[in-house]
């Protein structure tokens, strides 16, 4: 006879499954210090390298010379892309089908890039050492800006002189990559020849950087005796690295194990491979020792991957009371010395043509030019799907330009062009197809809990008041709605060099009833061993105690695209849930076998499978677990285990709508953050608290981004922010307080309707926080003007605007 | 980020730091909180083959107020100066700007000595010292001497201090009258855009007395007398604050930095030193 049990409820909360707050399971090691991060791993007689870098963004490398670097007691050995050719390794290519230069080969395209690397006995050694190997240059003239880039005859990429083709099509000068176009030139042009009212405007979404709290670094092991390669990293997607390193190393694939350890933040710094980890390999291979290389935080700004560079060019066209019927979008992407964006295979500029946003416009078109300069390679998706931040901020400002044009609330412009519910699934004009949303319920849930009419009433008394000289500070209502498209994707349109962006998940239950589960994913921070035990704990009625997540050993876990542009929810978790579904049907048959009763005569319940209509006859999971493995049931294998390879019919789409009030001091330029209101839509919510982090996390990075954050260069292309001290990476003091909300609208086509959520509030953020600033000065003839908003740009605006006069 | 070999000293008295700065001339700087020095070794910006660290040396972190007096050691922590209240009574501007330095770890660490003698022209301390009328006393192989914290400062990290010398601590006369240091900053750890300390006295409605300094608006630390002088006699009205500004306008150079560009530096001053000037002025 079974025990006596707990009510229903309490089962349920015993579970903790989907839609508990369950604390992370994580933060027990990392608020005790305990995590175990790439510069944590010290292996016996490890080795320690360090990069010499370029002081000059053009140069042509006439010397190297190590003498004195290799006379320094401690020296092993010093890499110039002259060690590496015989290998083929002083090139690597990138995701973007392009290739890029792991040591100098003859000339430097940027300030910062790698000239040789240096192995040493000891990190401080290697530092010295660095500044030991004598490399004379020959400057060349320098290009810092993408227009003039394809104006200049200075060819920059003198190793594709000639080439006509590349790998997105023709490129139209030695300086350009690619132009990649959506959507239809003719008809969006003929329907902005003939509109009533068309807006236009240029902005810069400026360089940035992810900056995460942990650079990025790499320890490479060689075991020549069995000729095994151990590669731990800060790599979020660590099996594409694994292929990759084989790939270039010629090392076969079975040989090469990479891990993925603690990551301290990834934000897409993480994604593509930098020389540090070629070189690291290369080393480990060279002198059969463990080689560690880990940057420090300039390095990381300097030269590993930048986000965003996108000069954007919009035209949106609309009928007289707003309805819009056409937009048009030119981008010229700076994408530095190297294309090394990293987007799936087919999209050279990610998904920019989402860039219609959530709005029901009948026709677009979008080209993107991409050209290099002399600044760092990159582009990566900084906390967002591929390049969907670009996407929103555009649409977000081309909503408020045009809201000025016609003379109209923005709030309302939105409402009366936002998709319609019974719309979806809806198809864009530039192709994509949005899963389902429900734009007005959350719109006017937010416009409501904000007092959205009194903000403007108190806002256009500010102004009165403002210009009778009783205040200085002007209010901005800043607004945004964004639609995302997360979840990378279907096969049939996304790979990472040919990689299908499947995920995958693989449990095996154990005798008594725990668990341990395996994904393709990486958290780096996301709390993945937190709520993929959920979400598993729904699906086979396991307490999420009683289960282990484990992520980034590729000897380990099942072959899967990692952690970015919010996949690992909708991908990883899909096939987290479908593997356990397959736990669930097997159990299911023993289930059965051991109530002897036929598979149809049973059903789940929460945590057990009850005879239907009996519910006192049940055999818990726990139960079913044990018998898969301590007795013969006829027609069924012994054990508990499957996997699953998801591979997603569609990508999903968070959407959300945000609120921010900020009071504006005119004369120094310094916004207040009076209140940020944020309601998200991820669908189907698996644990509220770790939403709410994100959100917290991502609008602070937002935050970050429109009010300061950026990668300037001087017209030398030397970098001029180059520490945290000119890098502005918020602290508790900057942010505000966040009111967080939401809606829910389950994904369709996700097993469990969860469309991801860890990048929305930046994509969403980065517009609002800017539309703010820039809705401040909307009653003084401000149409546009560029991020960051930092104290001077600001103040900048106000001088523009005839406010200080 | 990884400094060049040093040698590490550890002196227990200040006899030892000045023979060992006697010793090794050029190579060797003493380190009060490490703050400022050790990025800058870590960054190889400074070069410091024998670093000399002061924590040893009694009686560096005294903080002492006699008969209207006060002398504080170069070793006293920014945290001290917030968290000691008659010293909060006495000087309150002290409190008020050793609240804008950074944040809290900084301040467990960073020491008013250090502040002082680095010769950073972003670091706030010389301006409250010279708005105070402060004496930087010194000890080198000739003894001791004090220099006017107004008279202290010669250029970007260079300061009248000689390469043997050691800053030991700073004195003033306690301030009495309206205060206020007012600092704007991109950041929570920035350097000031623009910052200004002001002290004001208060006689029959009138301002008797005024000091004003400014922070990070030129390669010194700037005492504008000036300033202070247009504020004598005046009820702190409009027009004595535009004459204020307007005098300071005149005695600030700033540079063009990441934080903005000269215009704007200047017109964010003139705002900083008004806002400072009618807080002290409510404070007298």
């Amino acid at each position: 006879m079974n025990d006596m049990t707990p009510d229903r409820e309490e089962r349920s909360a015993n579970l903790k499954g989907m839609g508990c707050s369950r604390k992370r399971v994580e933060d027990a090691r990392f608020t005790q210090g305990k995590g175990n991060y790439v510069d944590d791993i010290k292996l016996p007689d490890m080795l320690h390298g360090d990069f010499v870098r370029s002081p000059y963004a053009h140069a042509r490398v006439v010397s190297v010379n190590k003498e004195a670097a290799l006379a320094l007691p401690g020296v092993v050995a010093v890499l110039t892309a002259e060690d590496l050719a015989p290998l083929n390794l002083h090139w690597m290519p990138t995701l973007a089908g392009d290739k890029q230069m792991v040591l100098a080969d003859g000339k430097v395209l940027f300030q910062g890039q790698e000239v040789a690397f240096v192995v040493a006995s000891d990190r401080y050694v290697a530092a010295d050492a660095v500044e030991l190997v004598e490399v004379e240059y020959e400057e060349l003239p320098v290009i810092t800006d993408p227009f003039e880039a394809l104006k200049s005859d200075v060819v920059l990429r003198e190793d594709l002189e000639g080439q006509t083709e590349g790998a997105h099509g023709p490129r139209k000068h030695h300086n350009h990559i690619f132009t990649w176009e959506q959507g239809d030139e003719a008809g969006t042009n003929q329907v902005l020849d003939n509109a009533e009212v068309v807006a236009e405007e240029t902005m810069y979404y400026h360089r940035t950087h992810p900056c995460p709290l942990e650079t990025c670094g790499s320890v490479a092991s060689m075991d020549k005796v069995n000729g095994k390669l151990t590669l731990w990293g800060t790599f979020q997607a660590p099996h594409v690295v694994r292929t990759v390193a084989s790939l270039l190393s010629g090392i076969e694939e079975h040989n090469i194990r990479v891990v993925s350890p603690d990551i301290g933040g990834g934000f897409g710094n993480k994604v593509g491979v930098y020389p540090g980890y070629v070189c690291s390999i290369v080393a480990s291979i060279v002198t059969g020792k463990p080689v560690k290389w880990v940057e420090d935080r300039m390095e990381n700004l300097m030269s590993t991957a930048f986000a965003r560079d996108y000069h954007m060019t919009g035209k949106i066209s609309a009928t007289k009371d707003g309805k819009i019927t056409g937009l048009h979008c030119h981008v010229t992407a700076d994408h530095g010395g190297f294309d090394a964006c990293a987007d799936p295979t087919k999209f050279p500029a990610g998904f920019m043509n989402i860039c219609t946003g959530s709005y029901d416009i009948p026709v677009a078109y979008l080209a993107v030019d991409g050209v290099y300069t002399n600044k760092a390679p990159g582009g990566v998706s900084y906390r967002c799907s591929f390049r969907v931040t670009e996407a929103v901020y555009f649409i977000e400002r081309m909503i408020e330009v045009l809201a000025i044009e016609l003379d109209m609330d923005a709030a309302e412009l939105r409402r009366i062009n936002f998709i319609k519910k019974e719309q979806f699934p809806y198809t864009a004009a530039l192709g994509w197809e949005y899963d389902s949303g429900d734009y007005h319920t959350a719109w006017d849930k937010a416009l409501e809990t904000v007092e959205y009419d009194a903000l403007r009433k108190e806002q256009a008394e500010r102004v009165e008041a403002f210009k009778r000289g009783e205040t200085r500070k002007l209010m901005g209502v800043g607004l945004s709605f964004f639609t995302e498209i997360v979840g990378a994707g279907p096969v049939k349109n996304c790979d990472i060099l040919g990689m299908g962006m499947f995920d995958s998940c693989e449990i095996r239950i154990h005798p008594t009833g725990s668990a341990i589960a395996r994904l393709g994913t990486i958290s780096q921070g996301q709390g993945h061993a937190t709520t993929f035990a959920q979400i598993l704990a729904s699906e086979i009625g396991i307490s999420a105690d009683s289960i282990t997540i484990e992520e980034g050993d590729t000897d380990t876990a099942p072959y899967g695209l990692g952690t970015y542009g919010s996949r690992s929810t909708p991908v990883a978790g899909a096939a987290t849930a479908m593997a356990g579904r397959k736990i669930r049907a097997k159990a299911q048959m023993i289930a059965a076998y051991l109530l002897e009763v036929h598979d149809d005569d049973v059903e789940f319940d929460i945590d057990r499978f009850v005879v239907k209509g009996a519910p006192e006859r049940f055999k818990t999971m726990k139960e079913i677990a044990y018998a898969a493995y301590n007795q013969a049931i006829p027609g069924i294998e012994p054990g508990l285990e499957a996997v699953s390879y998801y591979d997603p019919p569609n990508m999903t789409y968070p959407f959300g709508a945000y609120v921010c009030v900020m009071d504006i001091d005119v004369d120094t330029g310094v916004p207040e953050i009076r209140r940020f209101y944020a309601l998200d839509d991820c669908g189907t919510r698996i644990n509220p608290m770790i939403i709410e982090g994100q959100v917290h996390g991502g609008l602070t990075e937002a935050l970050a981004v429109a009010l300061g954050q950026e990668i300037a260069y001087d017209d030398l292309g030397n970098v001029k922010t180059g520490t945290l001290m000119d890098f502005f990476l918020p602290t508790a003091w900057e942010v505000p307080n966040y009111e967080t909300d939401y809606t829910v609208t389950p994904s369709p086509h996700h097993p469990i309707g969860a469309k991801g959520v860890g990048e929305s509030p930046h994509v969403g953020g980065v517009p609002c926080f800017s539309n703010a600033v820039q809705d401040a000065f909307r009653a003084f003839g401000l149409r546009h003007t560029n991020m960051p908003h930092d104290h001077w740009r600001i103040w900048q605006t106000a001088n523009g605007l005839g406010l200080h006069d | 980020m990884i400094p060049a070999a040093f040698d590490y000293h550890r002196p227990k008295s200040m006899d030892e730091v000045i023979a060992l700065l006697g010793e090794h001339g050029d190579d060797a700087r003493v380190m009060a909180g490490g703050h400022s020095l050790i990025p800058m070794m870590k960054l190889r910006m400074a070069e410091v083959p024998h670093l000399i660290d002061l924590q040893d040396i009694e009686n560096l972190a005294e903080i002492t107020i006699e008969e209207g007096h006060i002398s504080l050691g170069a070793m006293v922590t920014q945290h001290d100066l917030i968290t000691h209240s008659k010293l909060a009574l006495r000087a309150p501007i002290l409190r008020e700007a050793a609240l804008q330095i950074a944040d809290p770890q900084v301040r467990y660490m960073g020491t008013i000595g250090g502040n002082l003698a680095n010769g950073d022209p972003g670091n706030d301390m010389p301006g409250v010292m010279q708005c105070l009328g402060a004496r930087i006393n010194l000890i080198g192989p000739d003894g001791a001497r004090s220099v006017a914290a107004r008279d202290y400062y010669e250029a970007a990290y260079m300061t009248d201090r000689e390469d043997d010398e050691v800053l030991v601590s700073v004195d003033f006369q306690a301030p009495s009258g309206g205060y206020a240091y007012e600092k704007q900053k991109r950041k929570i750890g920035d350097y000031a855009t623009a910052a200004a300390a002001v002290m004001i006295t208060k006689s029959e409605g009138k301002i008797a007395s005024a000091s004003v300094a400014m922070t990070n608006l030129s390669d010194v630390p700037v005492w504008s007398e000036e300033a202070g002088a247009a504020l004598v006699g005046t009820a702190c009205d409009g027009a004595a604050l535009e004459a204020a500004v307007a005098a300071m306008l005149g005695d600030i150079d700033p540079s063009e930095d990441n934080r903005g560009p000269v215009a704007f530096k200047r017109h964010v001053a003139g705002v900083i030193l008004k806002r400072a000037i009618t807080r002290a002025w409510g404070r007298a």
